[in-house]
């Protein structure tokens, strides 16, 4: 099987200092990889390299496309690039925030990437958009309100419906729990486990939160001041972990 | 007039505009950034309009100044004055004599040849610039022909209102790859943009020429369920009896007595002149 995503060699440097380096790994279809690490470990500068939002100073991100098999994405003109990223990828920003446009209503959200992608039929999208907030447990007579009037879970739930409107094959998401109390947290967790696992998506999630990982990961990769330190199976790695600072972060976790 | 150059502005600078022009003409729609000067004007009283007008008017042409379709209005006469002050050329009313048209917020009513060239002027020439701020964002969506957002404030019109609810300022796509703001005519001026003159956009403070040439196709962005409609108020003109140009509604007394008129008012005077009368015309207003 080809993989669907394949990193080799990552390394972002913000002048001297490592952002992060040497990371490479595959993701294959329907997996769901976990990166946690400290603040500052360089997580987000990864996740950001292979998202396009910022450019790597060395390495390769090979996506496996619909059209033309695996392709260097950091190779690709950006017109296709950008164009991936709202077809096959999808990015869920831990601020929901940035990721949703604030002054447009829900129903609105939820088009855009429908009418970018060539969607002419009022009828068709607005009843794309009811059936997605269904999907994300919003009531559909919400579909006109902005998300100014909605709760910080409900945003971040609007955030996910209108990444995954287009049926993306890839998920970046940093922290999508960050910030949000508990309860909000495990129904979000729930309802992000249920559509990976329904929709067959692949998704790299980036957090601090070994609770999430262990939840929602299949495997794990450990980061600390830029480098891999362990990587493996997520039970594997949160049970016995290997590396020192590993160690030091499964036995950091609060027991209630 | 010896104190002035030519048309105000000195050579270099009207060389300057119109390489944008030319540049404006050869990619329709595009917004060409121009090193805009100061006018002895303030900015969204036409700037850009008049910049274009020095560059494009030659000695033997005849100028028109049109403000919402009217040749009387302050901006209007103001404009043709300053011209009739800074070159010296004819000035007229009658859009059949025109050969530049400088107009604010309407196209003619009459059809335009092609020995015509209608300037616009323009306050903010980005149509993308309400749902995008950011410029350098902006313009990479042109560049890469991202015009999904644009659809979704006509998503938002409808969702809102039930209906396509921009009235003016109505986006459309020109010669299948740039999508331009028509700078604000009302909506009912939009299928007339296809035409024979040549038409320039000037936009003074934001620094940007864009143009349509002749005979080019320019599209009102809609969706396959609610198409384009150019709309006017549903009524004839109480002067000339005109039932199919763009009006202006007037409010006549504290009892809310109201007439409808043409906004474009050598329209209305050439038809009243013609014989034609509305419900409200008395003899002899013509």
């Amino acid at each position: 099987m080809t993989p669907l995503l394949q990193v080799k060699g990552i390394e972002k440097r913000y002048g001297t200092r490592i952002g992060c380096t040497g990371v490479g790994f595959d993701l294959y279809p329907g997996e769901v990889m976990g990166i946690v690490g400290e603040s500052g470990s360089g997580k987000s500068t990864l996740l950001n390299c292979l998202a396009g939002h910022l450019e790597p100073d060395a390495g390769q991100v090979i996506f496996d496309t619909r059209a033309n098999g695996p392709v260097d994405t950091l190779t690709m003109s950006e017109p296709e690039r950008r164009m991936l990223g709202r077809t096959d990828w999808a990015f869920v920003h831990q601020h929901a925030r940035d990721g949703l446009r604030m002054s447009v209503s829900a129903g609105g959200n939820i088009g855009e990437r429908l009418m970018a992608v060539g969607d002419r039929h009022y009828g068709d999208i607005r009843d794309k958009a009811i059936d997605w907030l269904g999907r994300v447990e919003i009531d559909g007579t919400r579909v006109d309100d902005r998300p100014t009037a909605f709760s910080g879970g409900m945003q971040q739930r609007l955030q996910i419906a209108r990444n995954l409107v287009t049926g993306p094959r890839l998920v970046f998401m940093d922290e999508p729990t960050g910030g949000l109390d508990v309860s909000v947290q495990a129904r979000l967790l729930d309802l992000l486990r249920g559509l990976v696992r329904e929709m067959g998506l692949s998704a790299i999630i980036v957090t601090h939160d070994l609770a999430v990982v262990r939840l929602l990961a299949d495997r794990l990769m450990v980061m600390k001041d830029g480098h891999v330190v362990e990587s493996g199976l997520t039970d594997q790695v949160l049970d016995d972990p290997q590396h020192a600072y590993t160690q030091l972060l499964v036995s950091s976790v609060l027991q209630v | 007039m010896s104190a002035y150059n030519f048309a105000y502005l000195d050579e270099q600078t009207k060389r300057m505009i119109r390489r944008a022009i030319l540049k404006g003409l050869a990619v329709p729609g595009y917004q060409v950034p121009f090193a805009s000067r100061e006018m002895p004007m303030p900015y969204g009283w036409g700037t850009g309009g008049v910049q274009v007008s020095a560059a494009t008017l030659t000695p033997d042409d005849t100028f028109k100044v049109i403000d919402q379709g009217a040749d009387d209005t302050t901006n209007a006469v103001s404009i043709r004055k300053f011209f009739e002050k800074t070159a010296g050329v004819a000035t007229t009313e009658e859009t059949e004599m025109a050969t530049v048209i400088q107009t604010r917020h309407r196209i003619p009513e009459a059809k335009l040849r092609e020995d015509q060239i209608l300037v616009y002027q323009v306050p903010i020439p980005e149509p993308l610039r309400f749902l995008e701020p950011r410029e350098t964002e902006t313009r990479k969506m042109h560049s890469l022909e991202e015009y999904g957002l644009m659809h979704v404030k006509l998503y938002e019109d409808i969702s809102q209102h039930g209906a396509i609810s921009t009235a003016y300022a109505y986006p459309v796509k020109v010669s299948g790859r740039y999508v331009m703001d028509p700078s604000p005519i009302p909506k009912f001026d939009n299928p007339k943009l296809e035409m024979e003159a040549i038409q320039l956009f000037g936009a003074g403070r934001e620094q940007r020429i864009y143009a349509v040439p002749p005979h080019t196709r320019v599209v009102s962005l809609d969706f396959e369920d609610y198409p384009f409609e150019a709309t006017k108020a549903n009524h004839p003109c109480d002067l000339c009896g005109a039932e199919d140009s763009y009006l202006d509604e007037v409010i006549m007394d504290d009892a809310g007595n109201r007439m409808f008129v043409c906004s474009d008012t050598d329209y209305c005077r050439s038809r009243r002149k013609a014989g034609h009368q509305g419900r409200m015309a008395t003899e002899g207003a013509a």
